[in-house]
């Protein structure tokens, strides 16, 4: 065991010098293909190709945030390209305003847009959002070519401007495909920054697995709007440059086909990484043209060869040519340093025995059903409290209810003596109740440490957000479960014992006034049940209060300092473990009635 | 009110034609949970093979019909074992980006074969329609309600009656229960491909003598045929149909009363509407996810 604390101060020298040598290529490259334009000698028709490549790159990594990150569908990513094209068009050829104002106010409008259709679809998602978009998308179509007052229809608007930097005119193609690219560059580092913020996570979170992210704190809802605000954005301003890059626009450049092709060319590159976004669009752009000895079947052919893309590379070309790398360069396996413990919620007396959880007369009904019916339930601090009952008694839904998923029918919850009633799940993550599942429901995509960490960020914690603080807190998370050496493993590839064992660690990271535990036992062998049976003791130990779940009446027994017996979504019994369960009501609740059923 | 009931009757022609598209849709989705959008290319595709077997090959109408359809069936198994089966483990997105490829191929590759112009195909009765009081009913509109009555009348005791068609119902549930009660799955994922092409065929050769033949025509009726299901209530097979002929009717209003250029926004706008109002569509229900 090497011990070095993971810090960006402590990296090894050698991989200081490969991450500099990286930045530097970088930078290199970068220059390189901003200056190029100016330099090189180009046909107007491989400029304006190139044109239209980097002001659509724009608007597609505007889909890897939203269809990448955050797993939402936009098929309106033109609509909003045609946006920020017309503002721009309109405003230097009929408001006759000069092209900063022009393109401010289409990013605007694109933004606005976007953060409208967001609050209104975003609550239902999925293939809801898919007809959203494309209603929208086809009446803005109907719009620009029959308002024809304002946007001269579908002849189009000619002469739009280029923009004029501190006396410096762009109006040469070169120097505003130089611009363009520049630009280009900018947005796919912030869009590649982005995966590793707070917002980031949260959204890699929502796609993930939507119903834990709110559980662990995560505003989804908040989360995708601004996801989908942003792709509006980025397609308002990729939009404005298009108008002013090809100085002629018409409405059907903006058509739900054009979206197709958006979203065509975030899939096929690889919707995950903005690399990926650059080598689609690219390569979507370029196809037909290489495509073009075809003559008359070009586009059928582009369109049987997207087909075999997708058959043989579904992850997009970026992310086939990730997989490629990893069989080929395995990642090494990260230095384990050493580790600060974990600071939990120790400040609370151990002697204090208050009540923190409160539910009065609890209902939950689907429909006719009465899954918990009048659940009376009092937990106290620095407990291990034991909620059990047979299948089907109501155990998980009030959980549910507890943790914010369901709406209780009827009834009342207080949390630290203040109503909880009607948050949501994040907002009663962010009071200090943290949580686990049934079936583990881990963000499979991610590795066990940003999983941990997205739990370090809930709202309330008080860990400073993106500092450091938060890598050591869930570092220390998931050292209190003995498994900080997985910590760069992809969560998917740990044993279902482990996976397990991180969802705890990533509702720990949060720490949690109350845990909520959801048969945490369940699916374990006997090893793993021993070792969780001390691990609920060493949390006990560390002024946690617990609310668990279980069918396993001998690890019930172990931890348990008080017992609820839950039947038909009923409380049939409540008090310390040893009286609970010689109470003849939960014994026939469990083994059956002892008397004989007499046919008449 | 003598244009009020002429409009009802076109308005429910022209529904039909979406329910009908809209049917394959959802069955489609309900078989396999992807949506199909090369769906209004079957349509295209029914439509354009009636104008090279009854126009350029001069073969009478009920020759060409069950030519047609048949090789939309082969054509249906074809797309199910080229676009969806390689697939069918991946996830949505990938199905959904195969499918628009799907239909890019077969658009372009129709363009490519037939040109750009417009073709025409002859109406399939030769008297025009008859009047009742201020209403006149237009044959060839006679014959799509009919048409799709009579589908509609046959899937339902498919489905409802044979084995066979259960197995189809069985499927489209719960795929991994029906495989172990021993229900081949994937042919029956493949019988339900060649239905809906074959349901999307007949749509197209149904409209074709009212619109014009083109390689759009497809995807037009298709995002319409979309919106109408979830109007509907996604998923729901009564929701297409009934989805379909009110967004037919509520699309002819709009274009007689309110404005003819923004016809085509009507259904776009009553769907906004009732997403807003009720997501879950006139027939669909309203599903909690469970944790």
């Amino acid at each position: 065991m090497i011990g070095i604390v993971p810090n960006a101060a402590h990296k090894p020298a050698a991989e200081r010098r490969t991450n500099r040598g990286r930045g530097l290529l970088f930078v290199v490259t970068a220059t390189m293909t901003v200056v190029a334009p100016l330099l090189l000698p180009m046909s107007a028709y491989y400029l304006n190709l190139l044109m239209q490549a980097s002001t659509y790159a724009v608007a597609v990594l505007g889909l890897t945030i939203v269809l990448g990150y955050t797993g939402q569908i936009n098929l309106a990513q033109a609509a909003f390209f045609g946006l920020g094209a017309y503002s721009v068009a309109l405003g230097t050829v009929s408001f006759g305003l000069p092209f900063w104002p022009a393109l401010f106010a289409g990013i605007g409008i694109a933004s606005i847009a976007g953060v409208v259709l967001g609050l209104a679809s975003l609550r239902l998602g999925g293939h809801y959002l898919a007809v959203v978009t494309i209603s929208f998308q086809q009446i803005l179509t109907l719009v620009l070519s029959n308002w024809i007052s304002l946007t001269r229809g579908p002849d189009g608007i000619p002469g739009i401007a280029r923009p004029i930097v501190f006396g410096f005119s762009f109006a040469d193609s070169g120097a505003y495909l130089a611009f363009c690219v520049g630009v280009l560059w900018v947005v796919g580092i912030c869009v590649g920054r982005l995966k590793h913020t707070k917002l980031g996570r949260a959204m890699q979170a929502v796609r993930d697995n939507e119903l834990a992210a709110g559980v662990v704190g995560v505003d989804t809802y908040r989360t995708k709007v601004i996801a989908f605000t942003l792709c509006a954005l980025l397609g308002g301003l990729g939009g404005g440059l298009f108008a002013g890059g090809f100085t002629y626009i018409s409405p059907d450049q903006f058509s739900f086909a054009e979206s197709v092709v958006f979203l065509t060319m975030a899939l096929l590159g690889g919707v995950r990484s903005p690399c990926g976004t650059a080598v689609g669009t690219a390569l979507l752009i370029l196809l037909p043209e290489w495509l073009r000895f075809l003559k008359t079947t070009y586009l059928a052919v582009y369109g049987g060869a997207v087909i075999l893309i997708m058959v043989f590379m579904p992850e997009g070309i970026w992310g086939f040519l990730q997989t490629l790398r990893r069989l080929l360069w395995p990642p090494a396996v990260l230095p384990f340093g050493q580790v600060a413990p974990l600071p939990l919620t120790t400040q609370v007396a151990r002697e204090d025995d208050s009540i923190i959880l409160q539910v009065n007369q609890l209902s939950k009904h689907f429909g006719g059903l009465k899954a918990v019916d009048e659940a009376e339930l009092s937990v106290r601090r620095n407990t291990v409290h034991a909620l059990v009952g047979p299948n089907g008694s109501g155990k998980t839904t009030l959980l549910n209810v507890l943790s914010g998923i369901y709406k209780p029918t009827k009834g009342r919850l207080f949390f630290e003596d203040q109503p909880v009633t009607r948050l949501l799940p994040h907002e009663r993550t962010g009071r200090g109740i943290g949580r686990t599942f049934q079936n583990v429901r881990l963000f499979k995509s991610m590795s066990v440490l940003e999983n941990t960490i997205i739990g370090a960020e809930r709202p309330g914690n008080g860990v400073a957000v993106g500092s450091s603080g938060v890598e050591q807190h869930a570092l220390a998370a998931l050292d209190f479960v003995r498994l900080a050496e997985f910590r760069g493993v992809a969560v998917q590839s740990l044993s279902y014992g482990h996976q397990r064992l991180a969802e705890i660690a990533r509702a720990l990271a949060g720490s949690p006034k109350l845990l909520l535990l959801d048969e945490p036992g369940a699916g374990l062998n006997t090893v793993e049940k021993s070792e969780l049976v001390q691990l609920l003791k060493r949390l006990k130990g560390h002024g946690l209060t617990i609310l668990v779940i279980d069918h396993d009446m001998s690890l019930v027994e172990q931890v348990a300092d008080r017992i609820t017996v839950l039947n038909f979504g009923r409380c049939i019994a409540d008090g310390p473990p040893a009286e609970v369960l010689r109470n003849p009501e939960v014994m026939t609740a469990y083994l059956g009635n002892a008397k004989p059923h007499v046919a008449t | 009110m003598g244009i009020a009931l002429q409009l009802l009757f076109t308005g429910l022609g022209v529904g039909s034609i979406y329910a009908l598209v809209a049917l394959g849709f959802v069955l489609i989705y309900r078989a396999t949970n992807v949506v199909n959008f090369a769906q209004g290319d079957f349509a295209m595709l029914g439509a354009f093979s009636m104008v090279v077997l009854c126009v350029d090959l001069q073969l009478p109408y009920w020759l060409g019909i069950p030519i047609t359809l048949v090789a939309m069936l082969v054509f249906g198994a074809l797309f199910n074992f080229a676009v969806y089966y390689p697939l069918r483990n991946r996830g949505f997105q990938p199905v959904i980006i195969s499918t628009i490829g799907a239909s890019i191929l077969l658009e372009n590759g129709v363009l490519a074969a037939y040109g750009p112009r417009p073709q025409t195909l002859p109406s399939f009765c030769s008297f025009p329609g008859f009047s009742i009081g201020p209403v006149f009913f237009d044959s060839q509109y006679l014959l799509i309600l009919g048409v799709t009555m009579l589908m509609v009348t046959l899937q339902f005791l498919f489905f409802e009656r044979t084995l066979l068609g259960k197995k189809m119902q069985a499927t489209s549930q719960d795929k991994e229960m029906a495989s172990l009660l021993g229900i081949p799955v994937a042919l029956m994922i493949v019988l339900t491909f060649m239905y809906s092409s074959a349901l999307g065929a007949l749509a197209g050769i149904l409209v074709a003598p009212v619109l014009f033949v083109s390689v759009g025509m497809g995807s037009s009726i298709a995002l319409k045929a979309f919106a109408a299901s979830i109007v509907g209530g996604f998923g729901d097979v009564t929701g297409a149909i009934v989805g379909g002929l009110a967004l037919g009717v509520v699309e002819t209003f709009g274009a007689a009363y309110i404005s003819v250029p923004y016809k085509d926004a009507f259904a776009f706008i009553l769907l906004v509407v009732f997403l807003l109002f009720r997501p879950q569509g006139l027939f669909g229900e309203k599903v909690a996810e469970k944790a």
